[in-house]
């Protein structure tokens, strides 16, 4: 899109996208470039020596059990933290929706978690499910089931869950309500002379009515789940114990940052760029046309 | 139909009370372990009131940041270091992306798609997808555990352009006419009109922003090496440890106490330009 009125002048605008161009390509283009780089390259471990290896880092990467493991502990949790966080959030917006007293009271109060960073939600629930301090973690234990999420990976996974979700539920929430109040009274009403229930109302009307939403925040989670809860899984659990907490992103980190395994982690670093792109390209073909909120 | 409403209503209060409390319990839990010692809490004896020590413990914090058995630097010297960062990367991006999105908005000039679309990219480049070739330039630059190294790189991204280049499309063309017709040149016309005329998005913005650099966990985790460069989200991860029962739980849980607060009372306060900037920086 382009508007009719504009100023002419040859340099003007190409200071004014200076400051922005000069850090996007110091800071972004060009180590991701040098990440596509290595990608392809192979280096010996003294850094002397680098040659052509083509796909074969990628190939090392794909077939290692350890990646595979990673794929699935990412695919685990992300699908757990989007069906957690999107059931919650719909379901407190539809009860937040309805015309009661203090809707607006509520809203303040379930929106406020959206400011806490993720590793402050991970300290602040390791102090409740701690097995030894916590106050569900020892009781969890007194009920005799042995919670310790520091040598059981199912219930550390389960804690990181917790934890992510807890501080994206108040996003999702206000995407999903700003979604119900932008349906028209009149369709409601209408439902409701026809005789449909709460239910009904629900499942025929209000879900397929925000469905862009929906969806949109389906490909936004998916984006938290993989990158924004680095600070949750570094906080409580290292990716531990063994790797049972290990996402892809995690596995870069302490592949490439930790390990300094370069050609492996630039490949991983490639297809998680593959990833992310997907996600943005099918959030913006979605959003451009079809999200209406007003 | 028959129901009275306060009394159909009740079940709706109810759900969305649990939802309030489950959102609101670790905090509240948090700021009761603030208030006891040491000693109790990792003997697993806490009870659900408010000790006595509330002063001592947050005293302790912001002045030593030290317990019996954790070393940390002092909150204030972390909250201090957290808000600078915040507000230099809130302030800093909103320049940057106000400019960039004015110079494609309102010039033509060769190669501006080219320009945008490059904007545009950045968004499928995440710091998280590109760490150890990042951590690289930043060594070469000399940028580690710089305060420069530790805010720069996070100004630039597409979010706030594409947010005023939209709004910036919505300015009627008449607008630049007159501007044009009373001899305003474009940057008169961006100070006078433009400027005034944003003001609710960089309001808008500058929750997010500064929320989005309060919370910043990856980034600093690698850029800063020393404890005085630390900020409080790395802090209090660092003085949790590996979290054993006998350590100092009320230090930490009143650094926590401490490190929510701000990022919590700018979205409360802010609330009607936080829900107006989620929903558009996000859309």
């Amino acid at each position: 899109m382009q508007r009719r009125a504009i100023f002419n002048n040859r340099i003007l605008p190409y200071f004014l996208l200076l400051p922005q161009l000069v850090i996007t390509i110091i800071f972004f283009f060009w180590p991701a470039s040098q990440a596509i780089y290595q990608s392809v390259l192979e280096q010996d471990p003294f850094g002397l020596r680098t040659r052509f290896v083509f796909l074969e880092n990628f190939q090392t990467v794909l077939s290692d059990p350890l990646y595979i493991e990673a794929i699935q502990v990412t695919a685990i949790f992300s699908v757990s933290v989007t069906l957690f966080v999107m059931v919650l959030a719909l379901f407190f917006a539809v009860m937040a929706d309805r015309q009661i007293r203090g809707a607006q009271t509520y809203k303040t109060l379930l929106l406020w978690p959206y400011a806490l960073a993720p590793a402050v939600a991970a300290v602040l629930w390791n102090f409740i499910f701690n097995p030894f301090i916590g106050i569900f973690g020892r009781a969890l234990n007194d009920w005799g089931l042995l919670w310790d999420y520091k040598l059981n990976g199912t219930h550390a996974l389960i804690l990181i869950v917790i934890a992510s979700s807890w501080k994206q539920i108040a996003h999702n929430f206000l995407f999903f309500l700003a979604g119900l109040q932008s349906i028209p009274a009149a369709v409601v009403e209408a439902a409701m002379i026809d005789g449909a229930g709460a239910w009904k109302l629900f499942r025929s009307v209000l879900f397929p009515l925000i469905s862009p939403t929906t969806f949109y925040l389906l490909t936004i989670n998916m984006v938290f789940a993989f990158f924004d809860t680095f600070g949750v899984i570094h906080a409580l659990t290292d990716g531990g114990p063994g790797r049972s907490t290990t996402t892809l992103m995690y596995k870069v980190y302490s592949d490439g940052y930790v390990n300094l395994n370069l050609g492996q982690s630039a490949a991983q670093s490639v297809i998680l760029m593959l990833i992310v792109s997907a996600l943005v390209w099918l959030q913006f073909r979605f959003v451009e046309g079809k999200v209406h909120y007003a | 139909m028959m129901i009275p409403k306060p009394l159909r209503n009740l079940p709706i209060h109810l759900v969305l009370s649990i939802a309030v409390i489950i959102f609101a319990f670790p905090v509240f839990l948090a700021f009761i372990g603030s208030t006891w010692d040491a000693g109790t809490i990792g003997r697993g004896d806490m009870p659900l009131t408010p000790g006595p020590l509330l002063i001592e413990n947050y005293t302790n914090a912001l002045t030593t940041g030290r317990g019996s058995r954790v070393s940390g630097y002092p909150v204030q010297v972390l909250l201090w270091n957290s808000l600078q960062m915040a507000l230099a990367i809130a302030i800093g991006k909103i320049i940057i992306s106000i400019l960039s999105a004015y110079a494609v908005a309102f010039f033509k000039f060769p190669l501006r798609m080219f320009f945008f679309a490059m904007i545009f990219l950045t968004l499928m480049l995440p710091i998280e997808v590109r760490i150890a070739p990042t951590y690289k330039v930043m060594t070469d630059l000399g940028l580690i555990n710089t305060f420069a190294g530790l805010t720069i790189p996070l100004m630039a991204s597409a979010t706030g352009t594409l947010l005023f280049r939209q709004f910036f499309l919505t300015i009627p063309d008449e607008y630049v006419e007159a501007a044009k017709i009373d001899g305003a040149g474009p940057l008169r016309f961006f100070w006078s009109i433009v400027l005034p005329l944003s003001r609710t998005n960089i309001a808008a913005l500058f929750v997010i922003l500064f929320i989005y650099g309060w919370n910043q966990y990856l980034w600093p985790l690698l850029i800063t090496t020393s404890r005085e460069m630390e900020t409080i989200v790395i802090g209090i991860v660092k003085m949790m440890g590996s979290g054993e029962a006998a350590t100092d739980w009320n230090l930490i849980m009143s650094s926590t106490v401490l490190a929510l607060l701000p990022p919590v009372l700018v979205v409360v306060l802010m609330q009607q330009w936080f829900v107006k900037g989620l929903v558009q920086t996000e859309k």
